[in-house]
């Protein structure tokens, strides 16, 4: 397999509670490349960016990081993520700076004041999701849309090559989305490697330079970005169309009519 | 004796100490308990802090070290069963409050203590503390405020977003068990000045109430910390005044005086969120569809009319019985 893919997932399989998630998935990123994960909802899209990340153990196939396996993995500050927005609340009020902030532990050393260098890179961060202006406001006074960009300028605070997004859109209207657009853009002309789960990609179809459907845990289609509504055709609902039987061999499907890519290849 | 010959006592003075130590350290901790939304768990390991000082009143041993060590265990085990049942965890919380006590009481009477030895740990006993619990009472809270504001980054991000956290690199487990450990230090810390039953409001009050007032975490926690001195020292010297007249605990005063700062707060806390929200301004692009005048409008708007005035784009509205009154010619528009 390639080594040199920034995030490679190989005969992945998860479990929640016994119930299988994701059924041996492969998938390789290589950097600079913009991967949507796509699929309806419990596909696995988000299981699988958890387990890349480490946060759903896999009970089969492996995670590599950077040519690293994931158990041996230690240089986080190469990861930036964007959990979905949920999390971004919690029992004591923190300021949007302070939440960005923390974003930039990867590569403090313990005990050590925040230099001028980890500064500036915060105020960057900030100024990129365009949130300079807030910064001494409590996170919850923001509307969601702002929360979601203050999580994406938490993990742009860590100056990472590689960024996991889980479902960044989600509840976020469309000024808002457009925001997020732009600055995934500019993270992509830097060079940075993004994945990112999506229900519908919106503003962010134009930047996105290969497709990963999942369906039933298992990837239904890789490949050229595809529009929104090429994902809900009745297809990716049913790619068994074309067997008179049922079975649980995991097997490729060509939705397109095209080959579809082998995990690593580009498209 | 008056006030003056009071404070210049040894005893007054290590009680002032123990005070001003405890006040401090008890909101530092807390205020990541509170975070982490584990606001009672302070109050649960007070309790199992309970059997500990039975057993060292029953072996002999220093109260205080044997408190710590059973405090410690049994805030690692809270954390630990807090980890793996996710479901049930305030049963678990529950079986150690009960666990704790009952034990504590049961050891005490097999070792032929009286209550009132117990007393001085369950309601605190500022005026009997020992030069030697004073210093390992200051080196313990040293230690607390120390770690709580040199790990803050860390302790920060783990209790904010634990999956980031991990993400980030960070060991979530041990950050988890340092909280705990600290938490459990901080109780024996306190057991001598608010006693082990009323611990746990040193730690939770301080914070709700500078909650109240503030917008970051930073300054949360300092406020706590400053408001958590100021009812602990306070509360003492209240309560030795008062002793004059009657019989005052210096332990409940601290809390009631907390509670009183909170009172106080909570209602400038929603007249100020009150205020925030009316001078939210309107999302950009956000412009009023249709023109709709007002009525009859005998007031005229103007810089200092009363009204809270909130700039609007190029104008500027008046927040007028809930709703905003911007100048449009003659008469008012509706924005």
């Amino acid at each position: 397999m390639t080594e040199s893919a920034a995030v490679e997932v190989r005969r992945a399989s998860v479990a929640l509670g016994g119930r299988p998630v994701l059924r041996g998935v492969d998938l390789a990123v290589v950097p600079g490349d913009f991967v949507a994960l796509m699929g309806a909802n419990g596909s696995g899209k988000s299981t699988l960016v958890r387990a890349m990340v480490g946060l759903r153990p896999l009970v089969g196939g492996e995670v590599r990081l950077f040519g690293t396996p994931l158990d041996e993995y230690d240089a986080w500050s190469r990861i930036g993520y964007v959990p979905q927005r949920a999390t971004a609340g919690s029992g004591i009020p923190a300021s949007v700076w302070e939440v960005v902030a923390a974003g930039r532990l990867t590569r403090r050393k313990l005990l050590r004041p925040l230099s001028k260098a980890d500064r500036a890179v915060i105020d960057d961060a900030l100024e990129v999701v365009g949130l300079a202006d807030r910064r001494r406001d409590a996170v919850t006074n923001l509307s969601g849309g702002q929360q979601q960009r203050v999580l994406i300028a938490r993990a742009l605070a860590g100056e990472p090559e590689l960024f996991f997004l889980d479902e960044p859109t989600a509840g976020v209207d469309l000024p808002n989305q457009q925001v997020l657009a732009d600055t995934l853009g500019r993270l992509k002309e830097r060079g940075a490697t993004i994945v990112l789960v999506a229900h519908e990609l919106g503003p962010l179809a134009p930047l996105v330079d290969r497709a990963v459907v999942l369906r039933d845990g298992r990837v239904a289609y890789d490949g050229p970005a595809l529009r929104d509504h090429e994902v809900h055709q009745p297809w990716f609902a049913e790619p068994h169309t074309h067997h008179h039987h049922h079975d649980h061999v995991p097997h490729p499907s060509t939705p397109l009519g095209t080959e579809p890519h082998l995990p690593g290849d580009r498209p | 004796m008056t006030a003056l010959q009071l404070f210049n006592e040894p005893f007054m003075q290590r009680a002032l100490i123990a005070a001003l130590l405890t006040g401090l350290a008890a909101p530092a901790i807390g205020t990541f308990l509170v975070q982490r939304r584990l606001a009672l768990m302070g109050d649960g390991i007070g309790h199992v802090a309970v059997t500990g000082v039975a057993l060292g009143l029953a072996t002999g041993a220093s109260p205080l070290w044997t408190a710590v060590l059973v405090a410690v265990l049994g805030a690692v085990l809270i954390e630990v069963i807090r980890e793996r049942g996710q479901t049930n965890g305030d049963v678990a919380l529950a079986l150690l409050f009960y666990g704790g006590l009952a034990g504590g009481i049961f050891i005490s009477g097999l070792g032929g203590q009286s209550a009132a030895a117990l007393n001085r740990y369950l309601f605190g006993s500022l005026t009997t503390i020992s030069s030697a619990d004073v210093l390992v009472t200051m080196v313990l809270a040293i230690a607390v405020v120390g770690l709580c504001v040199g790990l803050a980054p860390q302790l920060f991000a783990v209790a904010q977003d634990q999956e980031f956290a991990r993400v980030a690199g960070l060991r979530v487990r041990v950050y988890n068990v340092l909280v705990a450990v600290l938490a459990a230090v901080s109780v024996t810390v306190a057991m001598r000045t608010v006693g082990l039953l009323l611990v746990s409001a040193l730690m939770v009050v301080p914070v709700a109430t500078a909650q109240q007032l503030t917008r970051s975490f930073r300054s949360t926690i300092g406020a706590a910390m400053v408001l958590g001195t100021l009812a602990s020292v306070g509360g003492l010297v209240a309560a030795t005044f008062a002793s004059y007249e009657v019989t005052v605990a210096p332990g409940p005063t601290i809390v009631l005086l907390a509670l009183a700062c909170y009172a106080v707060a909570w209602p400038i806390g929603i007249w100020q969120r009150h205020r925030a929200r009316l001078r939210e301004p309107f999302a950009p692009g956000e412009a009023v569809v249709s023109h709709e005048a007002c009525g009859e409008h005998p007031h005229a708007h103007g810089p200092g009319c009363g009204h809270l005035a909130v700039p609007h784009d190029d104008h500027v509205d008046y927040v007028h019985d809930g709703h905003r009154h911007a100048v449009h010619g003659a008469h008012y528009d509706e924005h």
